[in-house]
């Protein structure tokens, strides 16, 4: 496999992770969300939390960590840009 | 002089800076309002004040970033730093609808709305992992533009032109709508009047300057959002004594809320009673739980649905997407992405706080701000009760008759909450002036993303690329900033008529994105094997099935009963579902993409390198 193969496939297997993740806060919880409300975090019922503030949060670290193991790829297999960034 | 100013690279370095004093400067400029009230300067003075202020600094950044060159016109100059751009995308993201309405939606729909808040944020893993780092590498100028390079061919670019209009001036109606509704209240000016003053104001920031001059204004206008949303927030919490940090203090609030639900009860007016009661159109009562869900299978599926529309709408908004052509590097708008999704962040988690603050300050007896309960005659006497009673935003109907306030009496529109909270926790007015700013930037930043998104791809797009690819820069900027007075003005009429109510909701914009371009845009980074035939017939046969559902549902058309709960809030599932089937399989039945493509395809999965489509094209 050549390198552009093999970084391409780690990609994508970080864009898979990313995405599980993303279906599971976005997604399966809210399947849930009846019992889920059940249980409670700072005092709020779980389910309106998780709407209201949890998953936001969620995403947002989860797309801070996407971004940086994503740059951890592409200088793995040489193809980071140089020069101009920021 | 303002144009090598712009250019250099001390203005970049300088930007912190920049936007630091201006922060100071609008802090000194409500706390000179604050002394100006204490002073004895009436509301409408103060009122008139803050958006006038605002307004004329953006005008100022917007004359400053005017341009002559092509690339500052349609990305910036491909130099606006991760942090700033989020800022501006957030800006360009928050509509006045976000601003206004959504802690109403919350504060009315409880659980139940908040699918919007979980849709309206999700969507941006979507765009970080799927979308926006290639589509920089592209080098693109606008959505289009890739998906005609891409594919190839006039008629794949033209589709994705018509489902970007499509979806872009739903929702821009709507913008105007809100910049016409607060400038109409603030300067005190007709309504129809108000929406021509927004319409002026949201071209002066971008006219001149185009995408670089609406970057740096809404980088501006989200300062001034984000302060007029959080400051009654903090306020009101303080003062009440909820909480100093209401985001993570109100959890008492929100199961007193739950008892008071019990005993005051819930109850759902008859459609008769209201009608009967003489009720004002779009007044509600509160008839659902705060932080209950409710029970059952469809319901469930019925919020999940509604993210995954919302979701996946976000990912495919052109005006959203291009905002992250302009960072430097495929790095940096990655990072951007996250940004922008922090700052919107900052408003999104308020709102639901907001909505408890406000439910809690009307609701609870045993504050003095509360009203159920109260006698009807006494309310009346309430000065900021009647205010809003005048002008039809609430409404007492009295159908027991027993002159008491029962929680199913009390009807106002969901508005009222951002906008009367302030005086009802009595607040000086000067909080109220900053909220109409704040408003106004929400409602002027998208607009400005929106018409700028559509005025460009047509100009890009249909009239350089299809119509007269030998255009020289001054004639394509030319037809680029008549297309924007065009649009704006057509967008100003139609919402000066009021028939915006017609147009539908803002959901739709969103359904129709993913409907066209949702899978046309991912498949086409993603899978090697999309081509050209595959991705046009998808566009149509998504954009047309997606339709046909709207109007099949469609409370104002067809009004049939929905399929599984896909409503015509949700009609982008059948949509992007029938777009993805039929793409998948035009896209097998022809012949694979040449070479060329395959390889252009390859190079925008790595960042390093040169961009596809060359500095300026």
């Amino acid at each position: 496999m050549s390198n552009k193969e093999r970084h391409w496939e780690k990609t994508k297997g970080l864009m898979m992770l990313t995405l599980a993740i993303w279906f599971i806060f976005s997604i399966v919880i809210f399947m849930f969300g009846e019992s889920l409300n059940n249980g409670s975090f700072l005092g709020y019922p779980l389910a309106y939390y998780m709407c209201a503030q949890g998953s936001i949060v969620i995403f947002v670290v989860l797309i801070f960590w996407f971004a940086n193991r994503q740059e951890k790829i592409d200088e793995e297999f040489g193809f980071a840009e140089r020069g101009e960034d920021e | 002089m303002a144009e090598k100013f712009i250019n250099k690279k001390d203005f970049i370095s300088n930007l912190p800076k920049i936007y630091g004093t201006y922060t100071g400067g609008f802090l000194i400029f409500i706390i000179l309002m604050a002394i100006a009230e204490q002073a004895g300067m009436d509301a409408k003075t103060i009122g008139i004040m803050f958006v006038a202020f605002t307004v004329a600094i953006y005008a100022l950044i917007g004359w400053i970033s005017r341009t002559v060159q092509v690339d500052a016109y349609y990305v910036a100059g491909r130099q606006v730093p991760t942090v700033f751009n989020g800022m501006a995308t957030a800006a360009d993201w928050m509509s006045g609808a976000s601003f206004v309405a959504m802690a109403g939606g919350i504060y009315f729909g409880g659980y139940t709305y908040m699918a919007f808040l979980v849709g309206w944020t999700g969507g941006y893993v979507l765009v970080s992992s799927l979308m926006a780092p290639y589509l920089r590498k592209f080098g693109c100028y606008t959505v289009p533009d890739f998906i005609g390079t891409r594919y190839g061919g006039n008629a794949a670019r033209f589709m994705a032109v018509v489902v970007l209009t499509l979806a872009s001036f739903t929702y821009v109606t709507a913008q105007i709508n809100a910049t016409g509704t607060i400038a109409s209240r603030a300067l005190g000016i007709p309504f129809e009047l108000g929406v021509w003053v927004g319409l002026v104001s949201i071209l002066l920031c971008s006219m001149l300057g185009g995408m670089r001059a609406v970057t740096w204004t809404q980088v501006a206008q989200y300062i001034v959002l984000i302060i007029a949303y959080l400051i009654p927030v903090f306020w009101i919490s303080n003062k009440n004594g909820f909480g100093f940090f209401p985001h993570f203090m109100l959890a008492d609030e929100v199961a007193r809320l739950n008892d008071l639900e019990a005993t005051f009860g819930l109850v759902k007016n008859a459609a008769a009673d209201i009608k009967a009661a003489g009720v004002p159109g779009g007044l509600k009562s509160i008839s659902v739980p705060h932080s209950d869900v409710p029970a059952g299978g469809m319901a469930a599926w019925k919020f999940i649905s509604l993210a995954i529309c919302m979701m996946v709408g976000t990912a495919s908004l052109p005006h959203i997407l291009m905002r992250y052509f302009t960072t430097p590097s495929v790095k940096a708008a990655r990072k951007s992405v996250a940004w922008s999704l922090f700052f919107i962040a900052l408003l999104y988690t308020s709102a639901p706080m907001l909505a408890t603050l406000s439910k809690i300050s009307l609701l609870d007896p045993n504050l003095p701000t509360g009203l159920i309960g109260k006698p009807i005659a006494e309310i009346m006497q309430i000065e900021w009760v009647n205010a809003w009673i005048n002008v039809k935003q609430a409404f007492i109907a009295d159908f027991n008759g027993d002159g008491i306030l029962q929680l199913n009496e009390w009807f106002m529109r969901g508005d009222v909450v951002v906008l009367a909270t302030p005086e009802v926790a009595g607040l000086p007015y000067v909080i109220s002036g900053l909220v109409a700013a704040g408003g106004m930037a929400a409602a002027m930043s998208t607009a400005d993303g929106l018409i700028l998104a559509i005025a460009n791809a047509l100009s890009h797009d249909i009239y350089y690329k299809i119509v007269d690819p030998k255009a020289d820069v001054r004639k394509r900027l030319l037809v680029a900033r008549a297309l924007l007075i065009v649009i704006g003005a057509a967008g100003a009429y139609i919402a000066s008529m009021r028939i915006t109510s017609i147009l539908g909701a803002v959901a739709w914009a969103f359904d129709f994105a993913m409907s066209g371009l949702f899978f046309p845009l991912v498949l086409g980074i993603w899978w090697k094997r999309a081509t050209r035939a595959g991705a046009v017939a998808g566009m149509i046969a998504g954009l047309g099935s997606g339709t046909a559902y709207l109007i099949y549902v469609g409370p104002k058309f067809m009004a049939q009963t929905p399929w599984l709960g896909i409503d015509h809030l949700r009609f982008g599932i059948i949509g992007a579902v029938v777009c993805l089937v039929v793409m998948v399989v035009v896209s097998l039945m022809t012949e694979e993409p040449d070479s060329a493509t395959q390889k252009m395809v390859d190079e925008v999965r790595i960042p390093s390198g040169k961009t596809i489509l060359g500095k300026a094209h």
